[in-house]
């Protein structure tokens, strides 16, 4: 066994412990959030980090897999269940069209386009209320009381994104993503049909932001255009959670979750109740000095420049 | 039907006629040299031949059937590779990540791809900077990076963009060295050269640009001796 594959499974024994050890509903209500931004991030990460599409869209795919499972309860009388099913599908054909007409720009183009095309879904979703229910959301009721499913799902879920990512990562189309990142033109001299690869990263992106929008609707039991079609609660936050932890890194994105929920959480709780409470106004501020702390000492986060973070603290390298 | 035939091509940029309507054939196995001043068109005939930019005018044949319109990754998967004047590397991927991701072109595997991509780079002597990124290569490796990512897609017809330029003499007769080994492997190569070491001693044929035009084509010694070619490069009172 390989000494990554050794630490994969330790780091999975331990998660899959901790609901044993930590029993506090508050705890792993925090980690639940932290594995869903797992997958986000990751999925973030394939597109924007390997393949160079930077999206500040990625709200449509967390808010279309959100309402996909939320109108199944709502409008079809199924159980939203389904939507774990179909929420990646139809995240993934959103994200078809979204590529069928933003891949036509490169660059800062396309991530502005993105952003349209985010806010596009947020309005759609706000007044088209026959079936959204517009601002009003969608209330859901929760199939279990214990937190402890959802744990092991929302686990599950991460952890079968990070292997996919790492498969993906490993193959032809792993090669494929970063060669278009990295030099377009010689991607297509060299017979990569970068507009189809570039489609293939955006589905696959999709469909799991799509699942983890999903799992939200699940797992929180009530949505609104507001919070799963948000600009900076998600689709900014995909971004944070990718930079903060290491883009183009297969790690780095699940660091990136557990160190933004966590920073999030202790100014939102205001220091856990010890400080006063303005301070709980303050995370975006303290999100915003992260990144420029991340940017200006370690540009390629914590995952990516992790030897230079060892070499500060282990003395005599 | 000839290998490679580029019949009566053409480009405009607005009202610049880049290429105006040039002609030629190559023959399997043999090295075309393409040569004229900076700014003939040289480097766009290229582009048109692999579709970076589409023709105005005129056609293009591979084995005798026309490519106009396809698309570049098409031309590289039909067996035509080219080399880029402004070297591309993909500066965050090893030399070897490199060359791995362009052998994907021909095997579907990993595995075979580095098996390809292993073979391409002993045959072209980088293997020794398998492991270096690409960015940290100088300039005769960065040149040589993109001879072999050309190669492994296992092109029947090799366009090679300035691929001397900004060489030292050694590092010269090392790439004449490579150009001669790739086409004694069958690969058919047409190259674009300014230094005349280069293309004068491993041509076979040469064509001869200006403004876009033919003014010449034969072999170095004819054209080498071509008034309009001497009066291109050098002026109307030295032919």
């Amino acid at each position: 066994m390989k000494r990554s594959q050794l630490t994969a499974a330790i780091v999975a024994l331990v998660f899959v412990l901790f609901p044993w050890v930590v029993t506090s509903d508050y705890y792993l209500h925090l980690v639940i959030l932290a594995l869903m931004w797992v997958v986000i991030g990751g999925s973030w990460n394939l597109l924007a980090g390997y393949t160079g599409q930077v999206s500040f869209g990625h709200a449509v795919f967390f808010g279309t897999g959100a309402y996909t499972a939320g109108i199944f309860a709502t409008k079809l009388g199924i159980s939203a269940w389904w939507g774990m099913v179909f929420g990646g599908f139809t995240g993934a054909l959103i994200g078809l069209l979204i590529g069928w007409i933003c891949f036509r720009l490169r660059g800062p183009y396309f991530a502005l386009a993105t952003i349209a095309a985010g806010e596009i879904f947020r309005l759609i979703a706000t007044n088209w209320e026959s079936l959204t229910e517009g601002m009003v959301g969608i209330l859901i009721i929760q199939t279990f009381r214990s937190k402890l499913p959802y744990y092991y799902l929302a686990l599950a879920l991460a952890a079968a994104s990070i292997w996919v990512f790492d498969l993906v990562m490993k193959s032809k189309l792993g090669f494929y993503f970063v060669s278009i990142r990295e030099d377009q033109d010689a991607a297509e001299s060299l017979g990569i049909n970068a507009t189809l690869y570039k489609n293939i990263s955006l589905l696959i992106s999709a469909f799991f932001t799509g699942m983890a929008g999903a799992f939200y609707m699940n797992y929180m039991a009530f949505i609104d255009p507001e919070v799963v079609f948000s600009l900076h609660y998600i689709s900014i936050m995909a971004i944070l959670v990718g930079i903060i932890g290491g883009v183009a890194t297969i790690w780095g994105p699940a660091v990136g979750a557990f160190i933004m929920i966590g920073v999030q959480e202790t100014f939102r709780s205001a220091l856990f109740g010890l400080a006063p409470k303005w301070i709980s106004q303050s995370h975006v501020l303290v999100f915003g000095l992260l990144v420029i702390f991340v940017i200006l000492f370690m540009a390629n986060g914590i995952v990516g420049d992790w030897p230079k973070i060892k070499r500060l603290f282990v003395k005599g390298q | 039907m000839s290998f490679f035939e580029v019949k009566d091509i053409s480009k405009n940029f607005g009202g610049l006629m880049a290429v105006n309507g040039v002609s030629f054939e190559v023959e399997r196995g043999e090295i075309f040299g393409l040569i004229g001043p900076n700014g003939s068109g040289k480097t766009t005939i290229f582009n048109l031949i692999n579709h970076y930019f589409p023709l105005t005018g005129g056609d293009i044949f591979f084995k005798g059937k026309s490519i106009k319109g396809m698309k570049t990754y098409q031309i590289c998967h039909l067996g035509i590779g080219r080399t880029f004047q402004v070297v591309k590397p993909l500066k965050r991927m090893t030399v070897l990540e490199n060359v791995v991701a362009s052998a994907f072109c021909r095997v579907n595997t990993l595995k075979e791809a580095q098996k390809l991509a292993m073979e391409t780079l002993e045959f072209c002597n980088l293997l020794s900077a398998k492991d270096k990124s690409a960015a940290s290569l100088p300039i005769a490796g960065r040149k040589r990076l993109e001879i072999t990512r050309a190669l492994a897609t296992k092109p029947e017809l090799l366009l090679l963009d300035e691929t001397a330029a900004g060489l030292n003499t050694a590092e010269l007769d090392e790439a004449i060295e490579l150009i001669q080994k790739i086409r004694n492997r069958g690969v058919t190569i047409i190259i674009v050269e300014h230094i005349m070491k280069v293309i004068m001693s491993i041509s076979n044929r040469i064509h001869a640009i200006n403004y876009g035009q033919t003014i010449a084509e034969g072999t170095p010694e004819e054209v080498a001796n071509d008034e309009e070619v001497i009066e291109a490069y050098l002026g109307e009172s030295y032919a």
